[in-house]
């Protein structure tokens, strides 16, 4: 008994870049009867944008991603997905990609059939699927361990298999929960590059979860600070597109002022919390 | 330090020579026992006196050992198939796993050796010794089983159903695979667990006069004083025993080898 994916309109391509290509309007999420994860969340997501979601744990930035996703139903409010109200889980988008905060890689497949995954669950024969696959490894640089077992890997390139897994059905919108969180800083900085680098070469939109406030600065062209208890967004900031992510944009003084706008903003939110 | 001590043992052959010089120890003694004291073959027999009756009584043994094989692994089997599908079962409806599983339990803590004369009035000879067999070895693959299945990760399972996957292929790519090693490490207990119950209901059934296997062969021997023989046909239950662990061990590093933290080495 296999459910039918039935794709809702997928996003059309002419869609101009910063056209919002989701909207929250009013959402809530509330777990069992007591914890009010999100109360009155209005955001949208524009089309070709690098968006962070920044705030304190237990703001319900994770949430609120996976509502997009469509793992879990607003209790109140709509998502918007393009004009057309987002269905249940089980209708998500198939251009819509998902990375967790832990590799969730299958230990009992290689890296190739990790990255498969996706596509074989949609049908597609491995065969079929190679051509796309080793496209994913090689966008993350891992094209020559296709053969490799997860346990072989370290935790940098297990989280690597996981962005090319959500890469292979070339989503248009990726979403990414707290991705870097368990890494160490350097294979985080050189993750984050090649994040970027991903990001321009299949120009697609990317909404990033994360608590790091340097890290967000880094890589968005736009920030959302969330507060907590209700969760929802207290602040938005906006980094000029055009500024190019290099290490010397990572020293330079607009950076560090960035950061410091950045700080004061979720150091306000987490008062106001 | 010690790590790496004990890494360089587990990698030489000591490994090996060390557990078999003690058994020789062992046997050594238990033959100087023997020899000093003067024993009759009636109270304790040597280690050469056993392995000549072995010899010498090689069909009547191996013919037993054959049947006591035969009821202890179609038991396994009947037990894999049938844990196996129960456990899927409980995994598809809790309300099969809250109804059934407390009686699976009943089953597992009453002592088989008291249930098996009772088998043996309603049930065959055969049919009673495979059933004992069968009893013990059901529950560790049921239990495992169902734990395996239950411990799929949940954001492989998100992803799934991100995905769009199906019932069937939840279960097959991701089901099945995470509960693959737990219920072979049920089925390396049930191997064991199914000889105890086979000798169980053999010597339950053996007092009856019936069955030809190891255990009824013990028995036998013990009503006839023939000691050298009971302790040839234990010799050759430990070995039944040690050749089951061993063949389910080898199916479980094949099936598990690739991926498995219990199936790799401890290299690098």
């Amino acid at each position: 008994m296999t459910t039918l994916i039935d794709p809702p309109a997928p996003v059309p391509a002419d869609t101009p870049p910063g056209a919002p290509l989701l909207t929250l309007a009013g959402v809530g999420k509330r777990f069992g009867n007591q914890v009010t994860a999100l109360d009155g969340l209005d955001m949208e997501v524009r089309r070709g944008e690098f968006l962070s979601l920044l705030g304190p744990s237990g703001c319900g930035k994770s949430t609120a991603l996976r509502l997009i996703a469509g793992l879990a139903e607003p209790t109140s409010g709509r998502i918007v997905f393009n004009g057309e109200r987002a269905g249940k889980a089980t209708s998500t988008h198939p251009s819509v990609g998902f990375v967790f905060q832990e590799p969730t890689l299958m230990p009992w497949a290689s890296v190739f059939g990790n990255v498969h995954l996706p596509l074989k669950l949609a049908g597609t024969s491995r065969r079929e699927a190679e051509p796309a696959i080793m496209e994913a490894l090689e966008l993350v640089g891992l094209d020559g361990f296709r053969d490799a077992y997860p346990r072989e890997l370290s935790g940098g390139m297990k989280m690597r298999v996981s962005i090319a897994r959500a890469l292979v059905t070339k989503p248009r919108l990726l979403l990414m929960d707290e991705p870097f969180a368990a890494l160490d800083e350097i294979t985080r900085f050189k993750l984050n590059n090649d994040l970027l680098q991903v990001w321009r070469q299949l120009n697609c939109t990317i909404v990033f979860v994360t608590h790091s406030v340097f890290e967000s600065v880094y890589l968005s062209t736009r920030i959302l600070v969330f507060r907590a208890r209700p969760g929802r967004v207290a602040a938005e900031l906006e980094i000029d597109p055009a500024q190019p992510r290099d290490e010397a944009f990572r020293t330079s003084p607009e950076y560090a002022a960035l950061c410091r706008q950045t700080s004061t903003a979720l150091a306000a939110a987490m008062n106001a919390g | 330090m010690l790590a790496r001590a004990t890494h360089r043992l587990e990698t030489s052959p000591l490994r090996w020579l060390l557990p078999l010089a003690v058994l020789g120890l062992v046997v050594l003694g238990w033959d100087l026992v023997v020899r000093l004291n003067d024993l009759p073959p009636y109270i304790l027999p040597g280690p050469l006196r056993v392995l000549d009756t072995l010899v010498a009584d090689r069909d009547v043994l191996l013919g037993s050992l054959m049947v006591t094989l035969r009821t202890t692994l179609i038991a396994l089997a009947m037990a894999a198939v049938g844990g196996a599908a129960l456990a899927l079962l409980f995994a598809s409806a809790r309300i099969v796993e809250f109804s059934l599983f407390p009686i699976a339990i009943i089953l597992q803590v009453t002592p088989l050796i008291a249930i098996a004369p009772l088998m043996l009035i309603y049930l065959s000879t055969d049919t009673a010794v495979l059933t004992c067999a069968w009893i013990v070895a059901f529950f560790p693959i049921l239990s495992n089983t169902t734990l395996g299945l239950n411990s799929v990760d949940a954001n492989l399972r998100d992803l799934f159903r991100l995905s769009g996957a199906g019932r069937l292929q939840t279960l097959r790519l991701l089901q099945l695979p995470t509960a693959l090693p737990y219920f072979l490490g049920g089925l390396r207990i049930a191997g064991g667990l199914a000889l105890v119950g086979a000798v169980v209901g053999e010597i339950a059934a053996g007092s009856a006069g019936q069955g030809s296997g190891l255990a009824f062969r013990i028995v036998e021997s013990a009503y006839r004083l023939n000691i050298p023989r009971m302790f040839a046909a234990l010799l050759l239950i430990s070995l039944a025993g040690i050749l089951i662990y061993a063949g389910l061990s080898l199916v479980s590093w094949l099936l598990l080898r690739r991926w498995h933290e219990s199936a790799l080495g401890r290299g690098n």
